[in-house]
């Protein structure tokens, strides 16, 4: 069976409140049956507002939300069969593991037996057998967390939505639930759409990842593409870190452009501007800038080392450089930079290709 | 030598024990002078007179007291046939006695609620009294009025001897001792108190039920409403409590009495004609309809103290599970909200059981309550004893619910806000 590569897909949706603002600006995203994608945004950019529309508590104000090739949007959250996994987990706080569980089997008439069976499987997906006769008051965090991912898988959904799920643990089971949540998914290939505001997150689970902000989405693409190669300054400064010079297209032929800075100039990589003149907003990224640059590199320039900290694999450098006073950068601590002193006078290369010019925003 | 070394010293060689108490003791004694005026208040002005009422329903000394040698020189007496001359003479001492002391009054109103009769023979008897001579009393006696030579009577004075009686709480039950010291009920025709107790049950119960269907809704209303619309409507469930209940009732007896507005309103839509009004007040009705709304409040805040806890996402949860809205309300709301029912329903119930004001004002023959009727004793027949014997066992009647309640749903679980 070929895969549906639109199995969930927004078509030109918008959703407003309050008839005056719209949280969502026609959104148009479709989600390849078995993905893992993940809609990563700040907070109020309309990412839940998308999953509940998803999952039948909002009704778009204008567009269709389709769902293996059917509008979905008269269809009552209860018949969706869209599995769903809470903030903070939503477990039955008066049901056993075991019951909470066996609530969407048996509201599906399924028999006890398979039910169990059905049970016993979801229970050992997440690692918690021996649990099913707890309450979820007994459980810790994470056990509760992987009840409610077991709940909403227990059923065989095609999709499931998880709505910022781990949120509420500490950073360390965060990760381990980063993965086990990816490997479950990967074993199981059901689709998953999953919200969150924490870009590493996204970066580890996701086989795409749709950037919100301001109702839209900014761009929607694989993790390392979406790291490598943002398409606006948005992305550029939300995903990991990001040195940043504004200044003026001076010139722009076959591939490239010159950026005057002040009184300094720039090779970049023109993305988003066209022509002589525009303003725009060159991202670098802290790893892409290398220290006395053995290679010959269309950028070297020098500057002064402001402030220099130790951060076990790596020390971060911060740098004047062509006056931008913030210019970060990466020295892994294996290598031999022993002039890296503060005060120091260095110089810094990077290729033009790795300086996107970007929209001003 | 062993004990010794299990002994723990501090420092100083005081055992641990010791001197943590000592440290102790200070913010005890702080504790207890900070409780010990509200402590004494309700010692002195709740404690003790509920104790000293209650006591004075099983309290039956009085008699005793008027009557110390007629009740000594009836010890031996069988209660076969009349007593002996030696009773009668005693009687006759303790009876001038009390003439002296003008109590006889007292005597006549105590025999009588054991047997009717007493008053008018214990008058002519002090009356006679005064011209009787020594000696041969049974005869002088027995000439003033023939009950007087009736032995029943002398039987329903014996059977005041004892110093304490539950013959008041019989009595709430409809019940008594008869002749032959057996427990036995009234006539049917005059047993008022079992209907009032059955009545005071199914009302409460009944206004329990409405309550809680009422309730619900509202209360689950205001936990879901955004706040600027959820305080509104709080202010609206809270504002009878501000207004008195006096006034509250008296606008239902405006508006549900005959010739009152809902009356008035249903005539003029034509669902009843004019002639032919429903009564709405001054019966069970009125009892319910205003009971009702006045412990409405004692529903909503419980439950909605309780459903302001419960998770939107439950329900959510429930129906993107598959439930159905209902299944999701009935298997995961419902459920979760039974502390606050428990809590609103034994409020209600046990406000209700006692209710007085309303039902006195709006009940009618048929809406009154049994604490009207311990009322009417409190007040009008001033037979304490009994009134406070009936409320004990209203008392005891709401004890038993709190401790079914707490078998069944575990008083734990209540939540009352």
């Amino acid at each position: 069976m070929s895969k549906q590569k639109d199995f969930v897909k927004f078509e030109n949706v918008d959703k407003s409140y309050d008839g005056k603002v719209l949280v969502v600006k026609d959104l148009q995203l479709d989600i390849e049956e078995g993905e893992f994608v993940t809609m990563l945004g700040p907070s109020g950019s309309g990412k839940t507002t998308c999953l509940m529309m998803l999952a039948g508590f909002e009704t778009p104000t204008n567009g269709e939300i389709y769902l293996g090739g059917k509008a979905i949007s008269s269809i009552p959250p209860h018949k969706r069969g869209i599995g769903m996994v809470f903030q903070n987990y939503a477990l039955f706080p008066h049901m056993t593991v075991y019951e909470n569980l066996a609530f969407p089997l048996r509201v599906r008439k399924i028999p006890k037996d398979e039910a169990d069976k059905k049970i016993d499987k979801a229970l050992s997906m997440v690692s918690l057998q021996g649990f099913a006769s707890r309450m979820p008051g007994q459980l810790s965090g994470g056990q509760q967390q992987r009840v409610a991912v077991a709940r909403s898988l227990v059923f065989d959904p095609q999709l499931v939505l998880m709505d910022e799920p781990l949120g509420a643990l500490d950073k360390n089971l965060r990760e381990s639930m980063q993965y086990e949540i990816k490997h479950i998914h990967e074993s199981i290939g059901v689709t998953v759409v999953y919200v969150t505001h924490d870009q590493s997150e996204a970066l580890t689970m996701s086989n795409r990842i749709a950037v919100f902000n301001d109702g839209k989405v900014q761009q929607l693409s694989s993790p390392d593409e979406l790291y490598e190669k943002p398409v606006n300054s948005f992305v550029a400064e939300f995903i990991g870190e990001n040195n940043t010079f504004t200044g003026e297209v001076s010139e722009i032929s076959g591939g490239k452009c010159k950026v005057k800075l002040g009184n300094s100039e720039i090779m970049a990589n023109p993305i988003s501007v066209k022509s002589k003149g525009e303003s725009t907003k060159v991202s670098l990224r802290p790893e892409r800038a290398l220290i006395n640059p053995k290679e010959k590199m269309d950028n070297i320039h020098s500057g002064k080392i402001e402030e220099v900290i130790y951060h076990g694999d790596h020390t971060r450098v911060r740098i004047n450089l062509l006056g931008n006073p913030e210019f970060i950068l990466k020295v892994p601590n294996s290598s031999a930079n022993l002039d890296i002193k503060l005060g120091n006078e260095i110089k810094i290369g990077w290729n033009s290709e790795d300086a996107r010019a970007l929209d001003p925003k | 030598m062993s004990s010794e070394t299990k002994q723990i010293l501090t420092t100083d060689g005081i055992p641990l024990e010791v001197s943590l108490k000592k440290a102790e003791r200070k913010n005890k004694i702080k504790a207890f002078l900070l409780v010990a005026p509200l402590l004494f208040f309700l010692i002195i002005t709740y404690v003790f007179p509920i104790g000293d009422m209650l006591f004075r329903s099983v309290d039956d000394k009085m008699v005793t007291q008027m009557l110390p040698k007629t009740f000594k020189a009836m010890e031996s007496w069988d209660g076969q046939e009349l007593p002996e001359e030696e009773v009668f003479a005693a009687f006759h001492e303790d009876f001038i006695k009390l003439v002296e002391d003008k109590r006889e009054g007292k005597l006549s109103t105590q025999l009588n609620y054991t047997k009717n009769g007493f008053k008018s023979i214990i008058k002519k008897l002090r009356r006679a009294s005064k011209k009787f001579e020594e000696g041969n009393y049974k005869e002088q006696i027995m000439s003033v009025h023939k009950r007087w030579a009736d032995v029943e009577y002398w039987r329903a004075i014996q059977r005041r001897a004892p110093e304490f009686t539950g013959q008041k709480y019989l009595k709430g039950m409809d019940m008594y001792v008869n002749e032959e010291g057996k427990i036995v009920s009234v006539e049917e025709d005059r047993r008022i108190h079992r209907v009032l107790w059955l009545r005071t049950l199914e009302i409460a119960f009944f206004v329990t039920v409405f309550c809680f269907l009422m309730a619900y809704p509202i209360a689950h209303l205001l936990a879901t409403l955004p706040m600027k619309y959820s305080n509104l409507l709080m202010i609206c469930v809270l504002l009878p409590f501000w207004t008195s209940l006096l006034v509250r009732t008296a606008s239902w007896m405006i508006l549900l009495q005959q010739q009152g507005i809902v009356n008035d309103f249903f005539v003029g839509i034509g669902l009843v004609t004019d002639d032919n009004r429903p009564e709405m007040m001054y019966n069970k009705t009125g009892s319910y309809v205003a009971m009702t709304q006045i412990l409405l409040p004692f529903m909503v805040l419980p439950l909605y103290s309780v459903m302001k806890t419960i998770s939107p996402s439950l329900m959510r949860a429930g129906k993107s599970l598959g439930g159905t809205p209902f299944v999701a309300f009935w298997k995961v709301y419902f459920p979760l909200t039974i502390p606050g029912i428990g809590a609103g329903c034994l409020l209600v119930f046990i406000l209700a059981i006692g209710y007085y004001i309303t039902p006195a004002l709006v009940g009618g023959a048929s809406g009154t309550l049994i604490s009207n009727q311990i009322a009417f004793h409190m007040k009008s027949t001033l037979d304490w004893s009994f009134a406070s014997a009936m409320g004990l066992m209203l008392l005891s009647g709401v004890l038993v619910i709190y401790w079914l309640y707490n078998k069944i749903v575990g008083i734990d679980n209540i939540k009352l806000g």
